[in-house]
Formats: structure tokens, C-alpha cells, sequence
């Protein structure tokens, strides 16, 4: 390279004067050499021979001349670049491991932050919305709110803008002869504007239209259904739907991308809040203050703080509470950030998103210890070139900074592949729900700046992790030492490799505790698939039933469940129908109400509750539930009839202390009711739980036009399926047929945490696996390739080969067994932390432990054959030579 | 890497010298960067020479710490140089390094002289 060019390679303005300098100063050495009578050509060589090495003498100046900061920076950066592109195997596995580790995190913040931060897209007031949530004493979980507090808490307010009712509704929409199945939401007038939404057709709705007993059937529709049912259709505004049977106005057309305020699902109408009615079967209750219904937002006003609004808002419920003793005494009202959001579906998934992250952070820190292990070597591989540097008088620091700025271009470029596949993965959470029909899943992960930084910043700390030990380590290089060609004893090598076995020690350790976490969750969700929830889930179809969606009133809807079980017995290979007002493991609670039993007195300020489900004849055989004592529910127990009850085996340990509670009354729903029969415990809403207290009543005499056919068949579920909706065809066509499932798999829907738990550790658990794998490949590798010459030796004084293979396996094996110590000692103490989601399973199983050190040891085994291969095969002439 | 240079008449710098070294020649008159080596090298009849790998980034330190000041101008056959000149901390320090130095001198010179005679 000639130096003129050399010499204008400095692009900043040091640079350049520097270069000029030097170049001068080269010009002034010449045309001395000339008049001293050299001809110009040996001038010219001589005076460059004695010049000296330019780049090495202008980078020298320019660190001396303190220039740009930024300068130097782009300087490494382009040489960084040049020693990467030189060693394109070491940059492309070290590139893919980080962006393994940082993409990773990146996904997994996108899922959070787009399913606990920014939950709701197209909302512009995201910021200042938080939840309204109740809270009863006594009662450890959130309540809604009645929609005479709720307005109340409105008026009050001077810190919040806004009080915004946003409640889930599920409904039938009539669709010429169809009928099919939509989820929107029931909202206050002020949603869209609160929102800072804009309908892109019509409007939203109006102050009025809010109130009144069915007074205003006016309708939102979203975007998708305006172009999917109406292909956009721009003369939209003023044509109707059919929703539950009432013909509602369109008024307005939600914008792209709005998909209303509840995780989990994408909503496809929006109604006001004076529809209440319409939409739930049990009646009218927007001037009740005892229904409590409503799930909802507060806008905070711009600049107000959480804590100010709800000091605010705990005094305006207790004034409430004051004022309405019958009511509302007791009762409170809590704000909460979106994230801890009480009533939607990211609950659900906290579970799902702690793994994920904590799955995360073990997959980078993995990843990270194989980058610095690949630096280790790769360090030793350049020695040579770093002690020259050394020895040039480039400083230490400044060495260092090389070695930074190499391992900041791994990571930037690292970080920018995790954030491309942070971008394609963002919606992924969404695969491990299963769509059904009528309902529009969108676990929504989100793509944005915010997920950017977080991966930078995770990035540029992975680059601390993972390029700290390895820069230290080089810039100590031995001068003397290594500079000779032949450096196999220097002591820096030795500390490398002590430090390379620390870092395989640390892989094998953390893939350990993923492993054995995977083996819990596997082992739990095994035992919850084995456990029976108290009803038998073979040979069991269940399918919702929506009558009131269709238009019933209690009347006729009594005549139409009769017919259907008189028509579902009559199919071939139907041993029992029942009907009940609840699914178990549905979406849809169980109703709770409050109870009084005689002779049981509660504590004072307590209010006795229990959950209970309304049954028809047959339920208990159809579902297999057995009843310890008393009898079923017959047909006789109908309305004319004296109520009767029958309760769970945990209702009788905890209201009559295990006596027998049959012909003693219990009081529920108002009425006293005799009790005929105590049922074996089920569970209905979490397999984990212990059974709660629950009683059943007659169908009959709790009448629900919303409910749930349960058959007991010898049929496949794919043919029953096709003969149940044709028998509910053909009694309506305007009933909505729901998903058939086999309660098998509406129990399984149950564990998707689990599931989704498994998925994940089993997948990162094999991942961190594998890296650690190559790790420690790597590691036996290399160290076979330094004790080339004393296997050498080896073979030459007689040792088979078999003993080399031992030699190199059992040295790889002792790196793994101190790998699972730590890992086994870390996994002991932390594998509690999952054991919310464990079932049966103790955080400390054994058989978890014990089968996580067997696929450690294989992989480790199978990691260590090659090096070992090679090392046996070792030729001692070459060796030695 | 250090040059080897040819001819052992030449004697390595001390460490630490070279900067008083430019700072007494630039003591006699502002200088750019090829005079003062030519000076150094004639000074000490071609003993001392100074390398540009070593001089460049001596003076550029001595630059930022103040000990001297530069500017761009023109040199005797119209090259365009940047041209050095002691500033006032410089020639403090100038004055404190000879001294040192001067220190240093004696105590090499009485070490490597022949031992005295003693009394005892």
C-alpha cells in the first residue's frame, strides 16, 4: 500500500492534518537524502524505510492528539469489521448464538409488551387508561361494578377525564338463515372519543344513547366486519344487524387496526350500554346497584398520577358505601395499571410470560457463555497479533477497546437479526391457542421502539457478559512468551483454559436447570392429564347453547330443551343427555352467590358464598359424577315443587362439618331450599386448586336460557357432532351451534398454561442443550489439539487407543459432572419458584433430576466423541515431529 | 516494533528523555516537526536518532499537556509544516526536567566513577 494512500485513509480532520505532517515531513527526509547525493529513487526508499511503519505511527499520533472519541470508535469499528469478515466461521456462530439469546428476550418482551403494556392497538389515551376494579371485604378477588356506581365514580371524578364501560358480550348475529356466532363489547358512550378513537364511517355513539331500557339499538361494527360481511361497502351507515335477535342501527365503523379493549380477542361490533338488556339474560339492570356487571376503564387526566385518582376514587366509594349501607357496604374501588389488568385475558397468561422470560434470560446468559468461550479461542488464535500490538505500544486500554468494539459489532449485528426475528415472531403466542369458531383470538405481540431499546440494551449488556473476561484476558498477553511462534506453555494459556472449562461449567449448570425445570412441568402436566377432575371425561360431548341469543324467552326455551333431549336420546348410540346452566373449565365462570345454611353462624362482616350450577335430571349420571348419599334430581323437582338442592362433599365439610346434611335447608338465591343428595367433589375451573365448595339446584327451579348440553355417547365425537347440529337445525336455524368437544378436551383446554409451559422450557431446555453441547465440543476439541503432543507421546511409549478415548471422555465428563452439581445445587433452590404451575409434582422430584442428568451426560458423551475420536487416532510421528 | 538501526554508534533513548530533548530545542526557537529531529541528530553528532514513530506522538502529547503550541505555516522551501513553539508551562518544565536530569547524570557519573579511596 503506498503511503500517500496510506496516508489519506484518515477521513476525520485530525486525521488529515496528521497525515499531512507526516507527509511532509517524509517529503523534507527525501530531499535532504537528495542533497546529500542520493539518487531520488534510493532517497525515496530509504527515507520510507526509516519513516517506519505510517499507519502504526499515525494511529499512535492520533490517540496522542486525543481526537474524536467517535473517530476512533468508526476506526475499531472498521477494523473490528475486517477481523470478523476474516473469520467468517467464528462470527457467523458466535452472530447466531447471540442472536439466539438477545431474540429470545426480544420476543418475549414484544409478548409482554403487547399483552401487559400496550395491550389495546389503535387506542391513542393508552397511556392515561387504567382498570376499575371492585373489592369486597372478605373477599380476596376483584368484583364488577354496578352501573349506578360506576356513573357515580364518574361524576365524582375530577382526576379522571373519563369512567369507560367496556364489558365482553358473546352473541348471536342472524345472518339471512344462518345464525352465527360474534364477541363484542358492551361500552358507555364516551368509549371511541375517551379512547381517542375515531370511527372512519358514521360516528360513535351519542351521550343519550347510553341509558333507557333497550332505547337505543344503534351498532359500531369493526373494520374486518365491515370488509369481510359488508365488503366495505360505503354505503354501510343505516343498514342493520341482528344481534340476540334485535335489529340494531350501524351507525359507525371502527378504524383498521382498533380491535376493542379486551386481550385475547379481536371484537366485531360495539353496542351502548342502554342495550344491558337485550344482551343478558337476566334482565335489566342499569338502575340496579346491586348488579354488579361492569368491567371498565378511567381515563386519567393529563398529569394526574395513579395515586391521586385513586385516593380520590377510594373517597368517593366510601362515600358511596355511606350512603348506600344496604349496598355497597364494605365494598371498595381499586385503579390498576393496565398490566395487572383484573377482568381480560392477560391474567391468564402472566403464568405463560414469567416462564417465557425467565426461559429467556437463561438462553441468553447460555448464549452468552458460548460467545466468550468462542472469543477465548479465537483470542488465542490472534495472540500474535495483539502482543505485536502490545508490543507496538498500543496501550492496553486502548487494546481493550478493540476487543469492545469487535464484540459491539457481534452484538449490534446480533441484536439487529433479533429484532427482525422479534418482528416475525411477535404474534407466535397466538399458535398456541386454538381459534374456535365465533371467537377472533389475537394474542397480540407487539413490535416497537420500546422492544428495540429493550434488545439494544439487552445487547449491549450481553456484550459486558460475554466480551469482559475475554478482553482482560487477551490484553494480559505475555510479551516475551508470545511472541515466539511456539508458545504451547505460556501461563495466559493456562488461565485460558481454566476459564474456558468455567464457562462449559456455567453452559452445563444452566442447561441443567432448564432441563430439570422442563422434566417438572413435563412430569405435571402428565399427572393433570392423569387426574381426574371428580367427572369422567371419556365418552362425554359437551357444547354450549345460547337460547337466549336466539330470541327465547325462560317459556319457550324450557320447550325447546325438552324437544332437543327428546331428539338427541333418539340418535343411535346416545346413552344419557342433560342439560346445566354452566360448563366446566369454560370461559364463563361459575355463578357464585350468597348463601345461608341453619345452624352455621359466620363470622361477623362475613358473608358466606358458594358457586353453584343448575342442573337438569341426569346430569350427575351423564358426567359420572357420583352422588355419596341422597338422590338425584328428577323430574318432579320442577317449579311447582319444594326447592331442593344437593351440595359437594366440600360444602359439607365446611357448613355442617361433615354431617350428613340431607333434609337440613340451605339458602340461596333468596329461597330456602331442602337438601336431597351430597355429590362427589369436582373441580370446574382450575385442575391445580383444591375442590371449592359447590352445590347444585334443578334446572327447573333456576332456570337459564344460557347453558350447556352434556351427552354421554358410544359414538365418535366427528359423528355425533354432525347429527347434533342437525337436530338443533332442525328445531331453529336460528340457534347458533357452538363448538362440540369431548369434555376430555375442553378439560385440556384447561392446562394451556401448562402446555404452553412445556413447549417453551422443552424447547429452550434442548436449545441451551445443544449450546452447551457445542461448548463443550469446542472446549475437548481445542484441548486436544494443544495435547497433540503428549497423546503423541502416549501412543509412542504403547498406550491403545481405547485409553486416549478414556483419557479425553472422562476429562470432558468431569466438566459435565461439575457442571450438574452447580446446576443440580441451583435447580434444588430455585425450582420452587414454578411450582405454582406444578401438580403433584414436588419441585424436588427425583425422577426430574435424575432424567435431566441422563440426557446432560448423553449430550456431553456425544459432544466429547469426536475430540476423543481424534485424539485415540493421534499419529505420534506427526505429533511429535 | 522498535527499528533495529544500523551502525552501533547509535545509542538508544532513554525512556523519558525525548521529550526534554524537544523541549530544548524548540527552547531555542519555534521548529516543525523534521527540523527538530534534524536538530536532536546533529546536536549529538548523529548519536540520538530520534524516530518518527517516537517524535510525532511525543510532540502531540507535549501538545495536549500544554508543554507546547502549534500552528500551520510554511517552511523555508515553501512546504506547508506545523510549526512547534514552547509555551511558558513548557519551559517550566523544561527548566524541572534538566534539572532531574542533571540529578540523574551525577548519580550515573558517581556510580560508574572509580570508588574513592577511603579512610578506614
Amino acid at each position: 500500500m503506498s503511503i500517500a494512500r496510506l496516508l489519506r485513509l484518515g477521513r476525520a480532520r485530525g486525521d488529515v492534518e496528521i497525515g499531512e505532517e507526516l507527509e511532509s515531513h517524509l517529503k523534507m527526509a527525501i530531499e535532504e537524502r537528495i542533497a546529500r547525493g542520493e539518487s531520488r529513487a534510493d532517497a525515496e526508499a530509504n527515507a520510507r524505510r526509516e519513516f517506519g511503519n505510517v499507519g502504526h505511527v499515525q494511529e499512535v499520533a492520533r490517540e496522542m492528539s486525543g481526537s474524536l472519541w467517535l473517530e476512533r470508535f468508526a476506526q475499531d469499528a472498521r477494523f473490528g469489521l475486517r477481523m470478523l469478515r476474516r473469520a467468517p466461521g467464528f462470527s457467523i456462530v458466535a452472530i447466531l448464538c447471540l442472536t439466539l439469546g438477545i431474540g429470545a428476550n426480544a420476543v418475549v418482551g414484544g409478548w409482554i409488551e403487547g399483552i401487559l403494556f400496550r395491550p389495546y392497538p389503535g387506542v391513542a389515551n393508552e397511556d392515561r387508561l387504567v382498570h376499575v376494579a371492585g373489592t369486597a371485604r372478605g373477599d380476596p378477588e376483584f368484583t364488577d361494578l354496578s352501573f349506578p356506581d360506576f356513573s357515580d365514580l364518574e361524576r365524582e371524578s375530577k382526576f379522571c377525564d373519563a369512567f369507560i364501560v367496556s364489558k365482553i358480550i358473546g352473541t348471536t348475529l342472524s345472518a339471512g338463515d344462518r345464525a352465527e356466532r360474534v364477541t363484542g363489547l358492551m361500552v358507555s358512550p364516551n368509549y371511541f372519543e375517551a379512547l381517542g378513537v375515531r370511527p372512519v364511517l358514521g360516528r360513535g355513539f351519542a351521550p343519550d344513547e347510553g341509558t333507557g331500557w333497550n332505547a337505543h339499538p344503534v351498532t359500531v361494527i369493526s373494520y374486518r366486519e365491515w370488509q369481510d360481511r359488508f365488503h366495505g361497502d360505503p354505503a354501510i351507515i343505516g343498514r342493520t344487524q341482528q344481534y340476540n335477535g334485535v335489529t340494531h342501527v350501524i351507525v359507525g365503523v371502527a378504524p383498521e387496526g382498533f380491535i376493542g379493549t379486551f386481550v385475547g380477542y379481536s371484537m366485531q361490533f360495539y353496542v351502548p350500554t342502554s342495550m344491558q338488556a337485550a344482551f343478558d339474560p337476566s334482565g335489566y339492570k342499569l338502575e340496579d346497584r346491586d348488579a354488579r356487571w361492569i368491567e371498565g376503564f378511567a381515563l386519567l387526566k393529563r398529569g394526574a398520577t395513579l395515586d391521586q385518582a385513586q385516593s380520590e376514587v377510594s373517597a368517593a366509594a366510601a362515600r358511596l358505601a355511606s350512603t348506600y349501607p344496604d349496598q355497597d357496604r364494605g365494598r371498595g374501588v381499586r385503579l390498576l395499571p393496565l398490566w395487572r389488568g383484573t377482568f381480560d385475558g392477560a391474567q391468564n397468561l402472566m403464568p405463560t410470560l414469567r416462564i417465557g422470560l425467565a426461559v429467556a434470560v437463561f438462553v441468553l446468559l447460555i448464549a452468552c457463555a458460548n460467545v466468550a468461550n468462542l472469543l477465548l479461542v479465537r483470542s488465542f488464535v490472534r495472540r500474535h497479533e495483539i502482543t505485536v500490538r502490545l508490543s507496538l505500544g498500543a496501550g492496553r486500554m486502548r487494546l481493550i477497546r478493540q476487543l469492545f468494539t469487535e464484540a459491539l459489532l457481534l452484538s449490534a449485528i446480533a441484536t439487529g437479526c433479533a429484532a427482525l426475528l422479534a418482528y416475525w415472531l411477535r404474534n407466535s403466542l397466538a399458535l398456541f391457542f386454538p381459534s374456535s369458531a365465533g371467537v377472533v383470538y389475537t394474542f397480540r405481540g407487539d413490535f416497537d421502539w420500546r422492544v428495540c431499546v429493550l434488545s439494544a440494551m439487552i445487547g449491549i449488556m450481553s456484550v459486558v457478559v460475554f466480551a469482559a473476561v475475554p478482553a482482560l484476558q487477551s490484553s494480559r498477553a505475555d510479551l516475551s512468551g508470545a511472541l515466539k511462534s511456539d508458545s504451547r506453555s505460556s501461563s495466559g494459556q493456562r488461565d485460558r483454559s481454566r476459564l474456558r472449562a468455567a464457562l462449559v461449567v456455567f453452559q452445563v449448570a444452566l442447561s441443567f436447570v432448564l432441563l430439570v425445570a422442563a422434566g417438572l412441568v413435563l412430569q405435571s402436566l402428565q399427572s393433570i392429564s392423569d387426574a381426574s377432575p371428580g367427572f369422567s371425561t371419556d365418552g362425554v360431548l359437551a357444547t354450549s347453547l345460547n337460547l337466549f341469543a336466539a330470541g327465547y324467552d325462560s317459556s319457550r326455551a324450557k320447550t325447546f330443551d325438552d324437544r332437543l333431549v327428546q331428539r338427541i336420546r333418539s340418535i343411535g348410540g346416545v346413552d344419557t343427555v342433560a342439560i346445566a346452566r354452566s360448563l366446566p373449565f369454560s370461559t364463563r365462570p361459575y355463578d357464585s352467590g350468597p348463601i345461608a345454611v341453619d345452624g352455621f353462624v359466620p363470622n361477623a362482616d362475613e358473608q358466606p358464598t358458594a358457586r353453584y350450577n343448575s342442573v337438569s335430571p341426569g346430569y350427575f349420571a351423564t358426567l359420572g359424577i357420583d352422588l355419596r348419599s341422597g338422590r338425584d334430581f328428577t323430574t318432579g323437582d320442577d317449579e311447582s315443587s319444594e326447592p331442593v338442592a344437593i351440595v359437594s362433599e366440600t360444602m359439607v365439610d365446611e357448613f355442617w362439618r361433615g354431617e350428613s346434611p340431607i333434609g337440613k335447608r340451605l339458602q340461596a338465591g333468596g329461597r330456602w331450599r331442602r337438601i336431597v343428595g351430597v355429590a362427589n367433589n369436582v373441580k370446574f375451573e382450575s385442575l391445580l386448586d383444591a375442590p371449592r365448595a359447590l352445590f347444585y339446584l334443578p334446572l327447573r327451579q333456576n332456570f337459564s336460557t344460557q347453558g350447556a348440553i352434556f351427552i354421554r355417547t358410544r359414538q365418535t365425537p366427528d359423528a355425533l357432532r354432525r347429527s347434533l347440529a342437525r337436530e338443533i337445525r332442525a328445531l331453529d336455524p336460528r340457534v347458533a351451534p357452538y363448538e362440540v368437544l369431548t369434555l376430555r378436551e375442553q378439560v385440556r383446554r384447561a392446562t394451556s398454561a401448562q402446555r404452553i409451559a412445556v413447549t417453551l422450557l422443552g424447547m429452550f431446555g434442548a436449545l441451551a442443550m445443544l449450546l452447551a453441547g457445542i461448548g463443550l465440543y469446542g472446549t475437548m476439541a481445542y484441548a486436544v489439539s494443544q495435547r497433540t503432543r503428549e497423546l503423541g507421546l502416549r501412543t509412542a511409549l504403547g498406550a491403545a487407543p481405547s485409553v486416549l478415548l478414556r483419557l479425553i471422555i472422562s476429562q470432558g465428563l468431569r466438566l459435565t459432572a461439575m457442571g450438574i452439581i452447580v446446576g443440580g445445587v441451583a435447580a434444588f433452590a430455585s425450582t420452587r419458584l414454578i411450582a405454582y404451575m406444578l401438580y403433584r409434582v414436588s419441585p424436588r422430584d427425583p425422577r426430574a433430576f435424575i432424567s435431566a442428568l441422563v440426557v446432560m451426560v448423553l449430550a456431553a458423551l456425544l459432544a466429547c466423541v469426536a475430540p476423543a475420536w481424534r485424539a485415540a487416532r493421534t499419529d505420534p510421528v506427526t505429533a511429535l515431529r | 516494533m522498535p527499528r533495529k538501526q544500523p551502525g552501533s554508534s547509535r545509542i538508544e533513548l532513554l525512556q523519558g528523555t525525548l521529550d526534554m530533548l524537544i523541549l530544548q530545542t524548540l527552547a531555542w526557537g519555534p521548529r516543525y516537526g523534521f527540523g527538530i529531529a534534524q536538530m536532536i541528530r546533529a546536536g549529538s553528532h548523529d548519536a540520538l536518532q530520534v524516530d518518527t514513530g517516537s517524535l510525532y506522538p511525543a510532540l502531540h502529547r507535549l501538545e495536549r499537556h500544554g508543554a507546547i503550541e502549534a500552528d500551520w505555516g510554511v517552511s523555508e522551501n515553501n512546504q506547508r509544516v506545523r510549526i512547534y513553539r514552547l509555551t511558558a508551562a513548557g519551559r517550566r518544565r523544561l527548566s524541572a526536567e534538566r534539572s532531574r536530569w542533571q540529578q540523574l547524570a551525577d548519580a550515573i557519573a558517581g556510580a560508574m566513577a572509580p570508588p574513592a579511596k577511603s579512610d578506614a
